[in-house]
């Protein structure tokens, strides 16, 4: 893991004083709200249907236990005892007071954290693959150029109010498991004909309501050459970007105004001037920041066998447990995706209890996914039975990962001032429908996303089914696409028809999955078969009866709060 | 349209005597009349009356958020004051002008931030070049000299610090 020197600390400390200082002005009213609104933006502090949201950024995913046992404490002493882990690999606090803010910031600055820029119309938090440094398709570890980025991105003086926000996503691995291809600009490690590292430069991609994949602005660009290449990119967006329409301010609407062609002669334009200047990284920094990433002190082991008597265990392993580039070691998924309980969403007993499994099997680490699962990277075979064991008992061990239930989700209307419908309600509901194990597995791969508006924060276009809520003369309904994927390569779903109420959204998801079950080939997984069919017999077969309204969603007191979970869900937002 | 009386010009606060001329509702480029005495006119008002404006001495120009730094081309050099408008302090497009008039026009001079300048941004602004703050009328400018200092080191390079600072210092102490 990075750790700080001296100088990330005192740039962390004097940003806690300086925010300090400013909740202080604002609770003194010498700072309008709209003025304010934009400073504690960028220390991720949102203001909710119900209280102050604060995003913590976990640089890229990777937490130690310490940092984790941190989260449990805020979600202790100022939250209702639990956090929220993101799509983007970041934490969220859902109910906090603003006066509690510079403390929570003080107290995460105790653990070299913060939550700087991860929210507001800056550069956001760098995420990557949650399996770098163990995957076995990696080229190379892409964590020291993330907090190069990091750093480099941290305050930028002139990119603190751009057009909007700017998301940037880096993969060092063959597979794409970091969304590049929906990130402002997505960077991809390549290696040239001499060996040599350098970047894939994706730029322009971006969900919402108008999905884009990233263009290829350059094939390589060494990495010494990344934060000035970076920063022309940004520079000309920040010129350039549209400051007249929230939702045309990406970059995305830029690049596919222009052309490509055109936004890369003006990046290139502004980078010859800043090309091989000052700000090219020198290896000396390269080697001091990748020092901290160096492989753990593995044991020399060899693969072992695993007990297969134990049904529940062996399922696990399937789902749950990846491989590892070194002999006798693995990787697990701990699911935070359980029935009743909101995707992503961790008590502060099983934040606590996971970094007590991090200290005791996997050299103190752990990565959140921006599947909103936690991942212990460096687990001995041989610990396995034991690791699940203690898994199961805290909640963690649903073998679920890359399953139906294993779903993408947004906050959606039971908080979010912008829904038009409920998401957690709505991922609970099919979870309940689909909780048969078996067929689960059987079913195999597939990513359900869910969004409750077109802001796309359950990243619906790129699952494999996608559900949006839309809003039809003030009433939730949902619409379907299909054919999305993440990654690999990355695509946006199609639209498969006409909208669905909560209610009748199971069993149109059950009709899609008979149409895949008659049609697939052996081994294929839904999205195989879906690109090799086409989606016209998914569609022909989902509209071809009425879809009946599942009779215990209809009534009105199904939501969370009665299914006895550990906080208070608000059934509506006070928008309905 | 009168300028406020004090602004906060290389780290203190002074009196200033410039004006900024704004376009009223009528008003063109070509037909406004420039005031005498120390005025700062819109980068249309200088391109369009460029050849009676450059025997004043007492002329500054400033850019609206939307203007580029290409259009002053050679001039930069004639000017003692440059500024640019923050038309809402969440438009920032102006650092990058900032950013430009200092490293590719090679402006010397002074740059001053003008518009809805608040004491929040007055550190990133400094940053990227301004060395001259005409802080909301409406806010304290003595409070707003603090915001200067909230950092004191910083991680990239600017128009303040050629040198990131892995190149600054000795890192990982
Ligand atoms: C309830 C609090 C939230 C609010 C008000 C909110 C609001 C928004 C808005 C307005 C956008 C669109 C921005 C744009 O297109 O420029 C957005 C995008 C996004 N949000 Fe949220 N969000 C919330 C919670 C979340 C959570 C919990 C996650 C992660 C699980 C998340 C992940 C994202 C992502 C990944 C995007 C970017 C999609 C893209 O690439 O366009 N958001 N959010
Ligand atoms: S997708 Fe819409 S409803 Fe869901 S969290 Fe984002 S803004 Fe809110």
């Amino acid at each position: 893991m990075y750790r700080y020197d001296q100088f990330d600390h005192q740039i962390t400390a004097e940003r806690v004083a300086q925010f300090r200082d400013q909740v202080r002005r604002r609770l003194l009213g010498e700072l309008a709200e709209d003025e304010f609104r934009i400073l504690r933006l960028q220390n991720g502090l949102y203001m909710q249907i119900h209280a102050y949201m604060m995003r913590i950024a976990v640089p890229y995913g990777m937490v130690s236990s310490d940092q984790m046992r941190m989260f449990a404490h805020i979600a202790r002493k100022y939250d209702r005892g639990y956090g929220h882990f993101t799509t983007r690999q970041n934490i969220q606090f859902n109910w906090l007071k603003l006066q509690d803010a510079p403390d929570i910031l003080a107290d995460l600055a105790t653990v070299e954290m913060h939550a700087n820029q991860t929210s507001g119309n800056c550069i956001r938090n760098i995420t990557s693959d949650e399996f770098a440094g163990v995957a076995r398709d990696e080229i190379i570890d892409p964590r020291p150029y993330a907090e190069i980025l990091r750093q480099w991105s941290t305050f930028h003086p002139e990119f603190g109010f751009l057009p909007r926000k700017f998301k940037f996503s880096i993969t060092g691995a063959t597979t794409d498991r970091a969304a590049i291809a929906v990130n402002d600009v997505g960077l991809q490690a390549v290696r040239n004909e001499q060996g040599e590292v350098g970047f894939r430069v994706l730029v322009g991609g971006g969900l919402g309501r108008t999905p884009f994949i990233g263009t290829e602005i350059a094939s390589f660009i060494p990495w010494q050459h990344i934060l000035t290449y970076s920063e022309s990119i940004v520079r000309v967006f920040n010129e350039y970007g549209r400051r007249d329409n929230l939702y045309k301010a990406r970059i995305k609407i830029l690049v596919n105004a222009i052309g490509i062609d055109e936004f890369r002669r003006q990046v290139e334009e502004d980078w010859k001037f800043t090309k091989d200047g000052p700000c090219t990284v020198t290896q000396a920094e390269l080697d001091r920041v990748a020092a901290c990433f160096t492989a753990p002190a593995y044991e020399k082991l060899a693969d072992v066998a695993l007990p297969s008597d134990n049904k529940a265990f062996s399922n696990w392993v399937a789902r749950n447990v990846k491989p590892h580039k070194v002999a006798g070691y693995a990787s697990v998924v701990l699911s935070l995706k359980n029935a009743g309980i909101a995707p992503g969403d961790a008590t502060e007993a099983q934040m606590d209890a996971v970094a007590d499994l991090a200290d005791k099997y996997s050299f103190g680490e752990l990565r959140i996914t921006h599947v909103q699962n936690l991942v212990l990277a460096d687990v001995k075979q041989a610990d396995l039975f034991a690791l699940w064991e203690a898994a199961k008992a805290s909640g963690l061990a649903t073998p679920n990962i890359g399953l139906l239930t294993d779903i993408i989700c947004c906050p959606g209307g039971d908080y979010c001032t912008l829904a038009n419908a409920r998401s957690i309600t709505l991922a609970k509901a099919i979870d309940e429908r689909f909780d048969d194990l078996d067929y689960l597995h059987d079913i195999g791969e597939i990513d359900l996303n869910i969004s409750g508006c077109i802001n796309a924060c359950g990243h619906h276009h790129v699952g494999h089914i996608g559900i949006l809520g839309v809003d039809k003369s003030g009433e939730e309904w949902y619409q379907i696409t299909i054919g999305g994927n993440k990654g690999s390569p990355a695509n946006i779903g199609k639209v498969i028809g006409r909208s669905f109420s909560f209610a009748q959204i199971p069993e149109v998801i059950s009709r899609l999955l008979q149409v895949y079950v008659a049609k697939r080939d052996e081994g294929e997984r839904f999205i195989d078969t879906l690109r090799r069919v086409g989606p016209d017999p998914f569609k022909e077969f989902v509209y071809a009866t009425p879809v009946p309204e599942e009779a215990k969603l209809q009534m009105p007191d199904y939501e969370l709060m009665a299914q006895g979970t550990p906080y208070d869900t608000p059934l509506y937002s006070p928008r309905f | 349209m009168a300028s406020p009386k004090q602004i906060i010009k290389n780290s203190a606060v002074v009196n200033d005597d410039w004006s900024v001329l704004r376009l009223q509702e009528g008003d063109t480029a070509e037909t406004v009349i420039v005031p005498i005495g120390k005025t700062l006119v819109p980068l249309k008002v200088w391109l369009a009356q460029k050849t009676v404006l450059m025997h004043r001495a007492d002329i500054g120009v400033w850019f609206a958020s939307d203007e580029r730094v290409e259009d002053l081309q050679d001039d930069v050099a004639k000017f003692s004051v440059i500024a640019v408008d923050f038309p809402k302090f969440g438009d920032g497009r102006g650092y990058t002008i900032a950013y430009r008039l200092r490293n590719r026009a090679g402006y010397r001079g002074e740059l001053r931030a003008i518009g809805d300048v608040l004491r929040d941004q007055l550190f990133y602004m400094q940053r990227a070049g301004f060395d001259a703050f005409a802080v909301r009328a409406d806010k304290d400018i003595h409070e707003a000299l603090k915001s200067l200092k909230d950092f004191s080191i910083t991680y990239q390079a600017s128009t303040d610090e050629a040198q990131p600072l892995f190149r600054r210092v000795q890192r990982g102490a």
